[in-house]
């Protein structure tokens, strides 16, 4: 007799090797879609939202490119999740991430229609990772004891990170700019003391980073544009209405010159409050809330400058540049520690007049101001500065780093190749086809960049079969080349994520032999 | 549907909107039944064991699950059947009860169900079959605590407690860093366990998991790691010997219960409320300080001014941290949950070694560890690694397995052996007691037997192995030499000795499973009609 169907309508159940099918066909077309992106001569991709507005997009950044992508696929989820990651984690190679996972997928495919169990590819692709782990471990560099040579390190990483964005016409200029922004968060990996400041105008070289710190907020009104030697009070304090805080109060009067008192008596508080904040012996005062227009007239008149609405971050940014620390309560203005700066001044950026803080006493925060050609640019270039602020926050921790265009690629592909060699059994079929995977990469940049992939792949492999070799594709001549005369670096602990991650995702597919997918939940019809 | 007719003619109604209704009755109910109850531990089946398949589940919004623990399987599946929805609450059972073999418990009742069908084509009467299985189970349960070991461990050598731990986790993803996750699962389970009255509470081991990293750096916190960060940003990140005053009372001038109204009037009526304020604040936070508290962990939110008093008194503070966080801090630093100001006390303050934060990847994402606790009574296990969430929420299953497991080696020492050993000598005894029975029970009890054999047999199944020759192979071997430890050799290491492999299973685990399933089937077979509303 027929099977009852178990499941709920709409739900539907794939298996065995249709389930398998579904998920590596999902999660390769998500990798060819973003296969296209990678690399120096990488291309960009145009996203338009479907929410109001239809906004415009442009960008290669493979995190971002994913996000936005409505996918019902599970498998294909499963990579959107694995580049997600890479970017909260490291910062970068979020296309590289995707793009391996699924010439891992491809190669499985292959292995599995020539009936190889799932599990085997799996132990296989496992010991192949590890190989591969060990082989750049036994590659990298360390100059973290030299400083200049880090340094010099770090700019390389920069310049191959910004190299495939759109900032690669002036990557020197912008990898000098994080860099220098890195080099004074002194280890933190907290980005958000970076601030980003985008202004539309110029062109992206006219780009800076200030040593100081930049409030993208307005000077009050008959408040002076200019201090030297400012103290400054940070505060988080409501300078509208101090309210009576404690619950059920209320205002009840009868009359109306008892309005007028209450109302002078709330003046009055005000009043207070602001001779208390004064009596800090201040003369710039920055406020998170709002500053109403009697406290503000106040802080003119005793010629204080008087900034309102500086967001959180602004304020905690603030409070780390100038070292002051961050008020609510102004009743011992002796033990308050201020904030210092040498100077205050208004500038204007394009048409905007910004506040500028200059010659602070702590550097760990700064300000980046971008300036480009159009918001889509500015947006971009915003990205990959933070990709590689990211990359460089990550390498300040962990110094080690290894060549890049294809470079530790090859090399694993080298060790993973040996081991193919030496194992026995079917497993060395996986491990073979994961060096597969590994090297389109290479042959994936050097399509990108259309040059002949096949020749110079092989020219690679070739130069490789010697030991300390520093080959790699280099893009701009459209050859093989030296990595390290040619200055492209890459962060260890990024290549390492890479890797991980993306046999990992391979492995969490390959052990799928059942898709169930439940009936989608029901919206309620809204009238 | 069978109606009845008056002798007009006429029908009778027996159910409301009997017309509309759909009515299995007799053979063919039980038939349905039987194949539903198939339909869901066929899905199982590729599951089991340590080379196992995965499953993979898209929820109503889409959310993906990847896994191959049974009971998550069955509950995320959405089942409609009624059938379907007793063996989702059968895996969900030994789920709670044993927290392990939730996919073996299902495979098992679809083995039982599948021979049953057969003795009921035979003519055996469903009840008779019930009753076999009964007799059979109870044979099987007797014969498991006979083969079972008692293995011993103490805090010092905990070793037994790891190898079991580990035949759990191989089943799973996280099999490339078993023995690490095994041991940190033993460890943080003997540090909560009370080994006198032989009792685990599990609630003390909290399971915290952050994607990125690598599943290498999992570790076990003696303490407490709370998701949240210090309420300012510039209070000092890292505290030695803190003393925690814990507060469910928010630092926010009190709201008292009763309705009631404070009108102002007059000017000075104003400035009083205002001057009472602020003496709020004010006491509120040298009454922290009073007491020698060094940190304060609070359930509610700060007002901003309470907050920088705080920070300008240089008493850190951690606010908005949730009821259940709340309560093992207050286990772990063995300080009292205070709900009112005026309560605390130096002796309620909890104590810690150290408190710090620390902060993960390239977003702002900072975590509170509390370490070094006064009373290290409560732990955290902390998962790390994983390319995605899926793996981090598939970690966090297979650990909570592997905690299962090892209390109820706590709670009960015996062991038996895995690998499908204990379901061959099983059968192998119910099958000989079966001639001792006289009646038709005796077919139901050798049914019994071979179902038994059904889990032995996907497990090969699954490991690529010829699943006849190899159960037979294994079953002569363990006749042979009459020893119960042959089990499949699925990781291919060459022997079938259990012993040598270091396969094991709990007794009350595999005993739970046999018993579960044996009444879930006879639950099942004496269903002898099914009413159901076809459309609606």
């Amino acid at each position: 007799m027929p099977i009852d169907k178990i499941f709920k309508d709409d739900a539907s159940e794939e298996k065995g090797e249709r389930a398998r099918m579904a998920s590596f066909i999902g999660a390769m077309a998500v990798a060819d879609l973003v296969k296209s992106t990678l690399g120096p001569k990488g291309m960009d991709k145009i996203l338009q939202s479907t929410g109001r507005g239809h906004s415009v997009t442009v960008t290669n950044d493979g995190a971002t490119i994913l996000k936005s992508l409505h996918i019902d696929n599970p498998a294909a989820k499963v990579l959107v999740d694995i580049s997600k990651v890479q970017d909260d984690e490291v910062g970068d190679g979020t296309t590289s991430v995707v793009v391996l996972a699924g010439e891992l997928l491809r190669e499985a495919e292959k292995l599995v229609t020539s009936k190889i169990h799932p599990m085997t590819i799996i132990a296989g692709y496992r010991m192949a990772a590890e190989c591969a782990r060990e082989a750049l471990l036994k590659r990298v560099m360390d100059n973290k004891e030299n400083a200049e040579k880090f340094r010099s390190d770090l700019m390389k990483i920069a310049m191959t990170t910004l190299c495939s964005k759109i900032l690669s016409q002036d990557k020197e200029h912008f990898a000098e700019m994080a860099v220098d922004a890195i080099f004074r968060l002194k280890g933190s990996t907290n980005l958000e003391s970076i601030q980003i400041i985008k202004k539309p105008g110029g062109s992206l070289r006219d780009s800076f980073l200030d040593e100081g710190f930049i409030l993208d907020k307005k000077i009050g009104i008959g408040q002076p544009k200019r201090i030297e030697n400012a103290k400054i009070l940070v505060a988080n304090t409501a300078m509208d209405t101090d309210k009576v805080k404690i619950y059920g109060a209320r205002v009840r009067v009868d009359s109306m010159t008892k309005v007028a008192e209450i109302e002078g008596a709330e003046k009055e508080k005000m009043k207070d409050k602001v001779n208390k904040i004064l009596a800090h012996g201040i003369n710039c005062f920055v406020n998170r809330q709002l500053i109403y227009n009697f406290p503000e007239e106040l802080f003119a008149d005793a010629g204080v400058l008087a900034i309102e609405h500086a967001d959180f971050e602004g304020i905690e940014r603030l409070g780390l540049v100038t070292g002051g620390e961050i008020a609510s309560t102004f009743d011992n203005p002796e033990s308050v520690k201020l904030g210092h700066c040498k100077l205050i001044e208004e500038i204007m950026i394009g048409e905007d007049k910004l506040i500028h803080f200059s010659g602070v006493a702590m550097g760990q925060a700064c300000s980046i101001v971008l300036r480009g050609a159009s918001h889509h640019v500015l947006d971009e270039a915003e990205r990959s500065l933070h990709d590689a602020l990211c990359v460089l926050s990550q390498t300040v921790n962990d110094s080690r780093v290894l060549l890049g265009g294809g470079w530790p690629e090859m090399v694993m592909a080298k060790e993973v190749d040996e081991l193919a060699r030496k194992t026995a059994g079917k497993k060395s079929h996986a491990i073979e086809a994961f060096s597969r995977a590994l090297v389109a990469i290479p042959t994936t940049i050097a399509d990108n960049a259309g040059l002949d992939s096949a020749e110079l792949v092989a020219q690679l492999r070739a130069k490789h079969h010697n030991e300390g070799c520093n080959a790699g594709i280099d893009v701009i001549s459209g050859a093989v080349g030296d990595m390290e005369e040619r200055g492209i670096y890459e962060a260890f602990k990024v290549k390492q994520a890479v890797l991980l991650s993306a046999t990992e995702a391979a492995e969490m597919i390959l052990r799928v032999d059942e898709i169930i997918t439940c009936a989608p939940r029901r919206r309620e019809d809204r009238m | 549907m069978a109606l009845a007719f008056d002798e007009f003619g006429r029908p009778f109604i027996i159910l409301r909107e009997q017309d509309q209704k759909t009515r299995l009755r007799g053979i063919d109910a039980q038939k349905a039944n039987i194949a539903a109850g198939k339909a869901v531990a066929r899905i199982l089946r590729s599951s089991l064991g340590p080379k196992g398949m995965d499953k993979m589940l898209q929820g109503p919004d889409g959310d993906v699950t990847i896994t191959n623990d049974g009971a998550t399987i069955l509950e995320q599946m959405d089942v409609d059947n009624q059938i379907a929805k007793l063996m989702v609450e059968l895996s969900r059972s030994q789920d709670y009860e044993i927290g392990d073999g939730t996919t073996g418990v299902v495979v098992m009742a679809g083995a039982l169900l599948e021979q049953a069908e057969r003795q009921l084509d035979r003519g055996i009467h469903p009840i008779r079959i019930a009753e076999g299985y009964e007799m059979a189970s109870r044979v099987a349960v007797e014969h498991l605590e006979r083969i079972s070991q008692k293995f011993e461990f103490d805090v010092n050598n905990y070793e037994p407690l790891v190898q079991t731990c580990m035949t759990t986790l191989s089943s799973k993803i996280v099999n490339r860093c078993k023995r690490s996750l095994a041991e940190i699962a033993v460890k943080a389970v003997l540090a909560v366990a009370d080994l006198e009255r032989r009792d685990v509470n599990l609630d003390l081991i909290k399971v915290e998991g952050k994607v990125g990293g690598n599943l290498e750096d999992t570790e076990l916190i003696y303490g407490i790691l709370v998701d949240k960060d210090m309420s300012h940003p510039q209070m000092p990140k890292q505290i030695e010997d803190a003393h925690i005053a814990i507060l469910t009372c928010p630092f926010e001038p009190p709201k008292p219960k009763t309705k009631h109204k404070v009108d102002i009037d007059t000017v000075e009526k104003f400035e009083t409320l205002r001057k009472q304020e602020q003496q709020y604040f004010d006491e509120m936070v040298q009454k922290c300080k009073d007491v020698g508290a060094t940190l304060v962990i609070c359930q509610w939110g700060f007002d901003d001014e309470a907050n920088h008093l705080l920070m300008h008194r240089n008493l850190p503070a951690v606010r908005w941290v949730g009821g259940v966080e709340l309560e093992l801090i207050a286990i772990a630093t063995g300080g009292r949950i205070v709900p009112r100001f005026q309560e605390l006390t130096p002796e309620k303050l909890g104590k810690a070694g150290m408190v710090r934060e620390k902060s993960f990847g390239t977003t702002k994402e900072r975590m509170l560890y509390i370490e070094h606790c006064a009373n290290s009574k409560a732990v955290t296990i902390f998962i790390r690694g994983g390319s995605n969430k899926m793996m981090i929420e598939e970690t966090k299953r297979s650990i909570h397995d592997a905690l299962c497991v090892a209390r109820n080696l706590i709670r009960n020492k015996s062991i038996v052996y895995g690998g499908g050993a204990a379901e061959i000598a099983c059968s192998l005894a119910v099958d000989a007691a079966a001639d001792k029975y006289p009646g038709v029970e005796q077919y139901a009890i050798r049914a019994f037997a071979e179902a038994l054999d059904s889990v032995p047999m996907a497990l090969a199944e699954n490991s690529g192995l010829q699943p006849i020759e190899t159960l037979s192979a294994v079953k002569s071997q363990q006749l042979k030499e009459n020893i119960p430890f042959y089990g499949i050799d699925c990781n291919d290491v060459g022997t079938n000795d259990m012993r040598e492999q270091n396969v094991f299973e709990t007794l009350i685990g595999k005993q739970q499973q046999i018993l579960l399933a044996t009444q879930v089937v006879k639950m099942i077979l004496k269903i002898d009609d099914v009413i159901s509303n076809s459309e609606y």
